[in-house]
């Protein structure tokens, strides 16, 4: 069966220079039409640079050392950078954390949006200008009119994660990857572009790759997780399923950790010690040093991703 | 003392400065000419600010290795008569004291500028920096150009002469504080905030005390990094205002002094009294400016990339 | 916006004034009106009969008014040197000076443009690190020192290059206060030296500062978007990336000229170029008080004048500035 995005084996190396460090370990996931998929895990696990790696935008030094990206059937990840700018932007959008950082501080929406239409169409201004604007309605901005002629600092952070998933969405892309989307703003607003993104996803059947650290987020919007640590994808299944019957210590210690998945009076779950950084990664289970179920052979044999229960899958000896 | 000998010799400071041929090689050639202007006095053959021992009638003799030159005066003489060498090593330490003491002035007063603008904020932060900044916006150059030239139609040719390195240091130390001012101030700006500085509020010391004793230590890599390039500008200046006659006198000529002196003799064919000080100058001025360039990329954090 | 603007003219004519208060009592406490007007053999007595009619006698700060006054009518004293009106003095050696720096400015922008941006954008390239290797050597370089090596070697050595003066002019106007040297071959040729000797100070700066802003540029996140919209180098670096560096360069700009002002004073003396440099350093020399204080005061104003307006211009230019109001 062909998917539209498949991620075969993905290895990501960056080149030091005391020696190389691996930053993505052997992971494989697939993406289907209007499939929304979340990446889950703490910072520094890779799921930044997984996305990245899609689109072939790993800051230097960091290079894909091992396996391949297939998209609509092309193994993009050996694409020459010109080709891989035909897709970037038109084919599969990318959306970054603080909207504030990622629009040009010196020209106005317009022109960062009508630039972005032209890169990919042949179209005339005036054509390109009437796209933007279809496309501002489509995230419900209220008077996109000005907002074309207006600065980046002119608006909230709301309105300005909205244009930049409005920039996303004008060449029509298959795939959105939304790289911590909601992080930089308000609880309020968060819920807002969440529903926003889903929405879109479900009526043009966009595929969706949610990269996040907030669990209560992807367990609303997505149909699949995937949970990283240490660079490994450790569990892979049903959103549902995960939430609600994980399995891999990790994630039985992620979900026990959000606040109100206990009952009152109960103490939230911690899991004591800290992910290891990408040098000093264990032996056998990265997570082995903090598991409560470790034996000997977790110390040894690194697990390997397999079917467990309910459709998940996860990477552990003992479970 | 051992300890702290230790750690510098630990240092990425030390580590880095290995490391770096360029920098190490500039440092060597830092301190013999550092040396030279110390011991000038002592290695000149002669004394050429003492009018006595110039003779007019050995003017102009060229290097030693030239045709007409003698062992007498081995890189020849000026337009007056004096040894070369002799006018290069004392003109060498003229610079060097007007260097060193401007930049003292101009840190001295930038710093206590500087702390008492970021520390104390408000009112004071604002006229300070007010000053600060219109002063800045003329070029120290033109400020020291300006000063230098009223001074010497104010105190007369004469005094001025007589008091040339003292005057200079202060015009330049005078032309140049904002800088600093303005360094320091930021860089207090971002410590005010620091924990160390509320502990020591709280205890109840005076102001003056946490601003010099406390802050002031911790602001200055900033201090370190700029002190470099003023000392090359200080020296720049001294050589520009010599040569445009409103610096060192001609009986008392320093680096920039000769070259305007050998200006005149160069395209007759003396190009030693031009030539020699210029190189001596340039050399100078180059390594300082290469250890500042290496000093600032060993202070900067940002900078330690793979 | 109006505000800021207003503010800064306001600060603008506070400064002038003051530079204008110490001037003046410069010139009053130094020179000598007296002999400025009248010259050395007059007696005692009639010299007491002109300070009285000059009203050189009466309190500070009814001169310092008149003075005032006087100037912004346009009379800023006499040039007891050139027997000239100061204004009149300054103003025909201005356009000499202001050729020069209008030349340093081209040569500037031409040459620190392109190899700012390609040394920030290929940092490890042969080009890019002999420039960076250059300029180094060239902020180490007195101006005085290359004027008088590019003169050996143009001018006496291979003799294709005038090595003084500014050449064949044109009067401008027709009536002596703007000759020229940019309507004539001979006149261009005469600038070459001369501008390019100034430049080559500032050189080294502006390459420097150019790479260092576009390379923080380049590693910004609105970058790291435009590289994931899918637009292609030439947009990124061209269009997003210049124009990010471009701002901070701008202003500094400004400020440079104001130092490349200072080194004229060098560059004219040694290639004799009669601009208002070559002047001042006549006036000291002869020890024209008048003369020098009118430069100052003009100078001055000028800076003063040119900063706000830059200033100002800065605020039209970068929008997050349009609503702060603030640097």
């Amino acid at each position: 069966m062909s998917h539209l995005l498949e991620v075969r084996d993905l290895e990501v190396k960056f080149a030091l220079r005391f020696g190389d460090i691996t930053a993505i370990d052997g992971v494989s996931f697939t993406l289907d039409k209007g499939e929304r998929l979340g990446l889950v895990g703490e910072s520094g696990a890779g799921k930044s640079v997984t996305g990245f790696s899609i689109i072939n935008l790993i800051s230097k030094p960091g290079f894909i050392s091992r396996g391949s990206i297939h998209f609509e059937g092309e193994k993009i990840s050996e694409y020459s950078d010109s080709k891989m700018r035909r897709i970037r932007g038109n084919r599969i959008s990318m959306i970054f954390q603080d909207p504030m950082m990622t629009l040009n501080p010196v020209f106005t929406i317009g022109f960062q949006m009508i630039e972005t239409l032209r890169a990919h169409r042949k179209i005339t201004k005036a054509d390109a200008r009437a796209i933007a604007l279809e496309k501002l309605k489509k995230v419900h901005i209220p008077s996109p009119e000005q907002r074309l002629d207006q600065y980046p600092h002119e608006m909230s952070g709301g309105m300005r994660q909205r244009i930049i998933i409005a920039i996303s969405l004008l060449a029509d892309p298959a795939i959105i990857i939304a790289d911590e989307p909601t992080t930089a703003l308000d609880v309020t607003i968060q819920a807002e572009i969440m529903d926003l993104l889903q929405e879109l996803c479900e009526t043009d059947q966009m595929g969706l790759i949610l990269i996040t650290h907030d669990l209560g987020v992807v367990s609303q919007v997505t149909e699949k997780i995937a949970v990283m640590y240490a660079g490994k994808i450790i569990e892979f299944g049903p959103t549902e399923q995960v939430v609600h019957s994980p399995v891999h210590p990790y994630t039985i210690g992620l979900i026990g950790s959000i606040p109100g998945s206990m009952a009152p009076g109960e103490d939230l779950k911690q899991i004591p010690g800290m992910m290891p950084t990408l040098t000093d990664i264990p032996p056998g289970c990265a997570f082995n040093p903090r598991c409560e179920l470790r034996e000997d052979i977790c110390t040894r044999e690194t697990p390997v991703l397999e079917e467990k229960q309910n459709g998940i899958k996860a990477a552990c000896h003992m479970r | 003392m051992r300890k702290k000998y230790q750690q510098f010799k630990d240092s990425y400071f030390l580590y880095s400065f290995k490391n770096d041929k360029v920098a190490m090689l500039s440092f060597v050639v830092l301190l013999i000419f550092l040396f030279l202007a110390l011991a000038a006095p002592f290695i000149s053959p002669m004394n050429p600010y003492d009018a006595e021992n110039i003779d007019i009638m050995n003017s102009e003799i060229p290097p030693m290795w030239v045709e007409d030159g003698t062992s007498e005066f081995p890189l020849g003489t000026d337009n007056q008569g004096r040894d070369m060498l002799s006018t290069m090593l004392y003109g060498l330490r003229t610079s060097i004291i007007i260097g060193l003491g401007a930049v003292a002035l101009q840190a001295f007063i930038g710093i206590v500028v500087g702390l008492m603008a970021g520390y104390l904020g408000g009112k004071t932060d604002a006229l300070l920096m007010r000053l600060a900044d219109i002063q800045f916006s003329f070029p120290y150059l033109m400020v020291a150009i300006f000063m230098s030239a009223i001074f010497q139609m104010a105190f007369g040719l004469g005094s001025f002469e007589r008091l040339a390195i003292p005057l200079l240091t202060i015009i330049i130390g005078l032309s140049n504080w904002p800088m600093f001012a303005r360094t320091i101030r930021a860089s207090v700006m971002g410590e005010k905030t620091k924990e160390y500085v509320e502990a020591a509020r709280v205890i109840g010391l005076p102001q003056t005390t946490i601003m010099f004793r406390h802050v002031l230590p911790n602001s200055l890599t900033s201090v370190m990094v700029i002190s470099t390039i003023q000392v090359a500008n200080a020296i720049m200046s001294e050589a520009a205002l010599s040569f445009l006659g409103l610096g060192m006198p001609v009986t008392k000529p320093s680096l920039g002094s000769l070259i305007r002196a050998g200006q005149e003799y160069f395209f007759s064919g003396s190009w030693w009294i031009t030539v020699f000080p210029g190189i001596w100058l340039v050399i100078f001025v180059l390594v300082i400016n290469l250890l500042g360039d290496w000093l600032r990329d060993v202070l900067n954090p940002k900078l330690y990339k793979g | 916006m109006v505000a800021f603007i207003i503010r800064r003219m306001i600060q603008a004519l506070i400064v002038m004034l003051v530079i204008s208060m110490v001037g003046f009592s410069i010139k009053n406490n130094i020179g000598d009106p007296v002999r400025d007007l009248v010259g050395e053999r007059v007696t005692p007595e009639e010299r007491e009969q002109i300070a009285q009619d000059m009203g050189l006698n009466d309190p500070f700060l009814i001169q310092y008014t008149r003075f005032v006054r006087q100037a912004l009518k346009g009379d800023l004293g006499r040039s007891f040197l050139y027997n000239k009106p100061n204004l009149e003095v300054i103003l025909k050696h201005a356009p000499a000076t202001i050729e020069l720096l209008i030349g340093t400015a081209l040569i500037i922008i031409f040459v620190s443009l392109p190899l700012g941006v390609q040394s920030a954008l290929k940092p490890k390239s042969i080009l890019s690190r002999f420039t960076m290797s250059f300029s180094t050597l060239g902020v180490s370089m007195p101006v005085f020192l290359t004027a008088i090596l590019l003169i050996y070697l143009f001018a006496v050595h291979w003799q294709v290059l005038p090595s003084y003066g500014r050449g064949e002019t044109v009067d401008v106007f027709g009536n002596g206060y703007w000759m020229s040297g940019f309507l004539t071959i001979d006149g261009l040729k005469h600038l070459i030296l001369p501008c390019v000797s100034l430049s080559s100070i500032m050189l080294p700066l502006f390459i420097r500062l150019i790479r260092s802003e576009m390379m923080e540029v380049l590693e910004t996140e609105y970058i790291k978007y435009a590289w994931a919209k899918g637009l292609s180098p030439r947009r990124v670096w061209m269009v997003h990336a210049f124009k990010n560096t471009l701002l901070p360069v701008v202003t500094v700009f400004g400020v440079q000229m104001g130092i490349a002002f200072a080194f004229t004073l060098l560059t004219e003396l040694v290639f004799q170029w009669q601009g208002v440099g070559f002047m001042f350093l006549e006036a000291v020399q002869r020890a024209d008080i008048s003369l020098l204080i009118a430069y100052l005061v003009i100078v001055a104003s000028v800076f003063v004048l040119v900063n706000t307006f830059v200033d100002i211009l800065y605020g039209f230019i970068n929008p997050t500035v349009r609503i702060a109001g603030t640097k």
